[in-house]
């Protein structure tokens, strides 16, 4: 669908995210420069009163700006929020979804406010979101 | 308790290279498929100066410095016992490889719920490029478990 075809009900495509591994959050870690052991230490995060590491909240809200971004030009992206709802951990298998609940139509910008959610393959809700994208109509 | 008297605190602002391998590694990381964010001649051709700076590559900022959780410590918050609870971020510009970012963060604002169990601190920052145009501000918000303190 063309970007501006979306209307109010309309979901963009989900993204699937391979099963959550280690080694992906090391690399996140090192990429980010987030190095809170709770993320790569299965000994700290025991010690922190967990049973193992836990992805970090922002990889995952990565996966999701990149379910926008495949849709959106980057630049046509004004607010993107996430609420972080549960942790999610090693082997989950992730879906990024969105879906478009308002239109504005003002001097020929549309704004389209999405509403996103991230659920491990059991539909657990790992992290709500929303955007708001501008566009201009043609 | 956290101690609310430090709402308001300021940092001094952090010089920020946005770098062409951070953000491949960066895009490696968060499994971009769009080559804007790691292919430079890809990104030219398409009309861009560089490589594109994803939406939470902002993340990286706070970390790139000597002590990214200063906040924390001035709170005295165990690292081990905070979780991310919310990020927020308004785009105003682009952001691309080659960027000079500044950033300027305060504590915004200190609060709890469920009786003090959970408290939650928000950490505002704002960033300029090297043309002082502000390209975007954040707001990240941890909550600290105090349920196991008690």
């Amino acid at each position: 669908m063309k970007i501006n075809n979306y209307q109010i009900g309309d979901e963009i495509p989900s993204l699937n995210i391979n099963p959550i591994s280690r080694s992906m959050l090391a690399l996140y870690a090192e990429a980010s420069g987030d190095h809170n052991p709770i993320h790569i230490d299965i000994d700290f995060a025991k010690k922190s009163g967990l049973s193992d590491v836990i992805a970090h909240g922002m990889l995952v809200m990565s996966f999701l700006a990149q379910a926008i971004t495949n849709i959106f030009p980057q630049e046509s992206i004004k607010k993107f929020d996430s609420k972080f709802i549960s942790m999610t951990n090693i082997n989950d298998i992730l879906t990024c979804e969105g879906k478009v609940i308002d239109i504005e139509l003002k001097d020929s910008i549309k704004k389209l406010f999405l509403n996103l959610v991230v659920l491990d393959e059991l539909g657990v809700k790992k992290l709500s979101g929303s955007a708001i994208i501008e566009l201009i109509e043609s | 308790m956290l101690d609310r008297s430090l709402i308001g605190k300021s940092y001094p602002e952090i010089i920020f290279s946005v770098e062409k391998q951070r953000l491949k590694l960066f895009a490696k990381a968060t499994q971009q498929s769009n080559p804007i964010y790691f292919d430079e001649v890809f990104a030219k051709k398409n009309g861009y100066p560089s490589i594109l700076a994803p939406l939470t590559f902002l993340t990286t900022v706070g970390y790139d410095q000597g002590k990214p959780y200063q906040y924390l410590q001035d709170l005295g918050v165990p690292i081990g016992n905070i979780l991310h609870a919310s990020q927020e971020y308004t785009n105003y510009d682009s952001i691309y490889a080659g960027d000079e970012l500044r950033m300027e963060s305060r504590i915004g604002e200190i609060y709890d719920k469920k009786e003090g169990m959970l408290e939650f601190v928000s950490f505002v920052s704002k960033y300029k490029n090297q043309k002082r145009i502000l390209v975007a501000e954040s707001v990240s918000t941890i909550v600290l478990r105090n349920n196991e303190n008690k």
